[in-house]
């Protein structure tokens, strides 16, 4: 490897070295011809090289389309309601630059070659016309107003209250992990509070709430519901995360102090997806946004979004957080005042250690 | 004709006010290699010190991209000559998470401060005001000379942070709490944050000193008849520019004593409800409560949005001097054009929030902000608009310079349009914190900044050295960055619409991902092409300061403005005898069929009025 590297340089330097001789002896060349001569030589290149540019360009474009289109979401479906007005927004923007952007660099690489220099030409004095500038003042003003109305429009709707019927959930991140907090039948989240986090305690529940005692708590994996909407509560324990959501065109951030939320109604199940998709191994993945730490591009979460049958079924068998905190053979035991001081801290019942 | 006719006008001035037999140096100061290379009070110098230096951080920044590139285009690959070069940067031949993250970090430190805001406003404003506006230096040269100073010493501090045991600071160029603050969380925010904050700030005192100097010069030192609509659109630019760092950077620096206080000094202004996982000093619950994250981020943005405005707008000067020059033609709407860099500077502070969309931002702020962000469109669109009725009928010469300003106005479209993709709150929900914005950001800023540089240095290289820089080398230079750049950047688009998110050390575990490895893989070697292409100018600068065909005329371009009256090495104070008087604006190009009629030229009685 040292070998090659040294290779790798040697070719380097003589590339560079080569490089230099031509450019060196194109400039004695220059001299020898004559300035005006190799400058209206050099010009001609250079021209002819801007409509090349242009046209090799615009089959890159093309041809990296179609290489890449494939790979994009935009093959697939929108797994969200709200993604398929994310995709209406993207194809009406993507309507708009893309007409101003093949018009402008045509202007640009065209005006370019046809108005190189000649001797005999002399350039046109026109230093302004302001019919021109209100026209080029007015029309992207008026493209401006419909990509903001069709913006705010959807965004409103995307940003709005999730529906009554809506099932929560509350999703929190930390170094490097994601862990989700189902309220439970009483459809309620316990309290928590940071300061009472531990070993046993992850998401620092108040096990005294009432509310707390059904709460499921579920690392890594998170269950939705098929056309069921879903809300999330968003927080985090440590550093900003975001909950990044590429099948279903969302993110948000999850930060420390400050609960966000997102809403959204899933499309298709998993297994649904992984058939649109042509792929097997396809899951929703939940991947971290904002930057979190070293490991930030390790931290992966999964929703697996299941039918309505499906998804009691799973909730069914969870058990909740309290009572995974709390084996109720054991549970009576630890009544008993605990004489060792390091067993209270870990393990002392939730009244004792419970702040007023 | 018009060349000489300068020329020997200045032979005579100089030698009426025959005070000194050399007609460079005007002052009666007996200067020593300290006081004209070292501690120069001469703006000229100073800016060619902020240039080099300038240059130094951009191969710095330069490399360190492509290390992280390698990474990206080969993450199963280990390359044992590393270590060797690199040490503990690269145990095993390979660049470890944390040290991936650390350069990350200070690729985008170094170029969108050290590089693109000192490199960039410090080279041009330093040399171009004084020269453009007719003045013999800066409102105040000692000042000036502080600014460099002190963004030398900021730099000294930034790259100490390199060296440190626990590796420099690695949470992102953006610096986000709590992240940023609590050394728990990461080993780069332990003594590595302190250095990073203390060069920042040492940064920003060194914006201040300059920009303060760059607004009064071009306020109150242009010479006589040189009125503000008078001036070279360079001016304007790089006026406006001062303008947004005097008005922003301060509330950078006191977002970062915030910062400093929450990590030093047990306050909660960004922390709260925090619990660290782990053992060690800084981890298990935090006592902070009541402090807002998100408070950080609405400081940060409100420097770092006028920031990318600070970067663009010297470059959209120069291009629009730079393409009217060679286009032999006056800029098209030069009245809109002023106008919209000031619409533009105005709006620069309006935008902030539209880089929180997804923090939790009230919605209706966010429509607020969607709003204001989209109308930047309307001023860039005329800017665009007007290059291109620039180029129109015009008479091209394609001078390096030229050809680097053409590479700029494209590279500002394509970067641009996909601003109003990404200033649009719907689309940003998606494509936010994705390869799409690396895409954007580095074609509209990154990259057209340094076309706008590169083009600025080959058009004023035979001011500041005497010399010319090789053509053929520009060129390859030129040619090779410009596609370079296209197919670095334009692909990743196409990662970004996948939902690929930005700073990953690896994609290879990711479902969703993993089917960009060989556009990752091209895209590094793509990097490193155009990495050693620039170090093909880097040599083509040093070689022709000493070896460079000489200049012999005083205006080799053919331009109106001030500068080329200045002798061809001009000493400290520019003009050997009186300062030159103004009597027209900057463009009068191929007007009543003469080639070109210099500022300093009054107005015949005979000639058409041209608006």
């Amino acid at each position: 490897m040292a070998t090659s590297a040294i290779f790798l340089l040697a070719i380097l330097g003589l590339g560079f070295l080569i490089t230099f001789q031509i450019a060196k002896a194109s400039e004695y060349v220059s001299v020898l011809k004559g300035e005006k001569k190799s400058f209206e030589q050099s010009n001609r290149v250079n021209a002819f090289l801007m409509v090349v540019f242009l046209v090799l360009g615009l089959i890159g474009v093309w041809w990296c389309n179609e290489l890449f289109y494939k790979k994009t979401l935009l093959v697939q479906p929108s797994a969200s309601d709200h993604g398929e007005k994310i995709d209406m927004m993207l194809w009406i923007t993507i309507a708009i630059t893309g007409f101003v952007f093949f018009l402008t660099q045509i202007l640009l690489f065209w005006f370019a070659y046809k108005y190189q220099y000649k001797d005999t030409k002399k350039a046109f004095y026109y230093p302004h016309n302001n019919k021109l500038e209100v026209l080029w003042t007015t029309v992207p003003a008026i493209f401006l107003c419909v990509l903001v109305g069709f913006g705010l429009y959807y965004w409103f709707q995307i940003t709005g209250e999730a529906p009554e019927n809506s099932m929560k959930v509350e999703v929190t991140g930390q170094q490097f992990s994601w862990t989700f907090r189902y309220p439970g039948k009483d459809e309620t989240f316990g309290k928590k509070y940071f300061k009472d986090i531990n070993a046993d305690n992850q998401l620092g529940l108040k096990w005294e709430d009432p509310a707390t005692k059904d709460d499921i708590v579920v690392n890594q994996t998170m269950y939705a519901v098929k056309g069921r909407p879903i809300k999330l509560i968003i927080g985090s324990k440590d550093v900003i995360h975001d909950v990044g959501l590429p099948h279903f065109r969302l993110k948000m951030d999850a930060v420390p102090g400050t609960p966000t939320t997102m809403w959204f109604t899933p499309l298709y199940t998993t297994e649904e997806m992984k058939q649109k998709t042509g792929n097997p191994d396809f899951e929703y993945e939940i991947a971290c946004d904002q930057m979190c730490g070293n490991n930030h591009y390790t931290m992966r979460g999964v929703i697996k979004v299941v039918s309505q049958a499906d998804f009691i079924l799973w909730r069914a068998q969870q058990k909740s957080a309290y009572s995974l905190a709390f084996p109720p053979a054991e549970a009576p035991k630890q009544v008993v005042p605990d004489t060792s001081a390091k067993a209270s801290a870990t393990t002392a019942i939730p009244v004792v250690k419970a702040k007023p | 004709m018009s060349n000489e006719a300068a020329l020997h006008g200045h032979h005579e001035v100089g030698t009426t006010h025959d005070v000194h037999h050399d007609e460079h140096h005007v002052h009666h100061h007996k200067e020593t290699f300290i006081s004209k290379y070292v501690f120069s009070m001469d703006h000229k110098t100073i800016a060619k010190q902020f240039l080099i230096s300038g240059m130094v951080w951009a191969f710095l920044g330069g490399m360190m991209s492509v290390l992280f590139r390698l990474q990206l285009g080969y993450p199963d690959q280990t390359f044992p000559f590393l270590e060797d070069i690199l040490g503990r940067w690269a145990k095993g031949g390979r660049i470890s998470a944390e040290n991936y993250y650390a350069l990350v970090t200070m690729h985008g430190t170094v170029l969108v401060f050290f590089v693109l805001t000192g490199g960039l406003s410090g080279t041009f404003a330093n040399f171009l005001i004084p020269l453009q506006c007719g003045a013999r230096d800066m409102a105040s040269p000692f000042l000036n000379m502080l600014s460099y100073w002190f963004f030398f010493l900021a730099s000294v501090v930034m790259i100490s942070s390199l060296f440190v045991q626990t590796g420099p600071f690695s949470g992102g160029w953006t610096a986000y709490p709590p992240l940023s603050a609590l050394g728990g969380a990461s080993p780069g925010s332990k003594v590595g944050m302190d250095l990073w904050i203390t060069a920042m700030a040492l940064f920003v005192v060194s914006s201040l000193l300059g920009g303060l100097n760059y607004i009064s010069t071009v306020l109150n030192l242009r010479t006589k008849g040189m009125s503000m609509t008078r001036l070279p659109l360079t001016i304007w630019a790089l006026f406006f520019t001062a303008v947004l760092g005097v008005l922003s950077f301060p509330v950078l620096l006191s977002g970062f004593i915030l910062l400093l206080f929450d990590r030093n000094g047990g306050t909660s202004f960004y922390l709260s409800d925090i619990f660290i996982q782990g053992t060690g000093p800084g981890t298990g619950v935090l006592p902070n409560e009541g402090g807002s994250a998100i408070l950080f981020q609405h400081l940060f943005w409100f420097l770092g949005h006028p920031e990318v405005y600070i970067i663009l707008l010297p470059a959209m000067g120069m291009a629009s001097e730079i393409l009217s020059v060679n286009s032999r033609k006056p800029i098209f709407g030069y009245m809109a054009m002023v106008g919209s860099l000031f619409a533009i500077t105005i709006l620069a502070f309006l935008v902030w929030a539209h880089h929180m969309f997804v923090t939790g931002l009230n919605p209706f702020l966010g429509s607020v902000f969607v709003l204001l962000t989209l109308l930047i469109a309307v001023p860039s669109a005329i800017k665009v608009f007007n290059w291109l009725t620039t180029l129109w009928k015009a008479n091209i010469k394609f001078t390096p310079g030229m050809m680097f300003a053409l590479g700029f106005v494209s590279l500002f479209i394509s970067g641009g349009l996909t601003g109003i993709w990404l200033g649009n709150s719907t689309l940003d929900l998606h494509l936010h914190d994705t390869y799409f914005v690396i895409a954007h950001f580095h074609i509209v800023m990154g990259v057209s900044a340094f076309f706008g540089m590169f083009a600025g240095i080959y058009h004023w290289y035979p001011k500041m050295f005497g010399r010319y820089l090789n053509n053929t080398m520009a060129y390859i230079h030129f040619w090779v960055t410009l596609a370079g750049a296209y197919l670095i950047f334009w692909p990743m688009h196409y990662e970004g619409l996948a939902g690929m998110p930005r700073r990953y050390f690896d994609y290879t575990n990711w479902e969703s991902f993993k089917q960009f490895a060989e556009l990752n893989r091209f895209i590094s070697t793509v990097a490193m092409i155009v990495f050693a292409v620039q170090l093909l100018f880097v040599f083509n600068f040093f070689y022709s300061i000493w070896k460079g065909r000489k200049v012999t005329t005083l205006n080799p371009w053919g331009a109106t403005t001030l500068e080329w009256t200045t002798p061809l090495r001009p000493g400290h104070g520019n003009w050997p005898g009186e300062i030159p008087e103004v009597h027209r604006w900057a463009y009068d190009y191929g007007k009543d069929g003469r080639e070109f009629i210099p500022q300093t030229e009054p107005i015949s009685a005979d000639e058409s009025k041209h608006h």
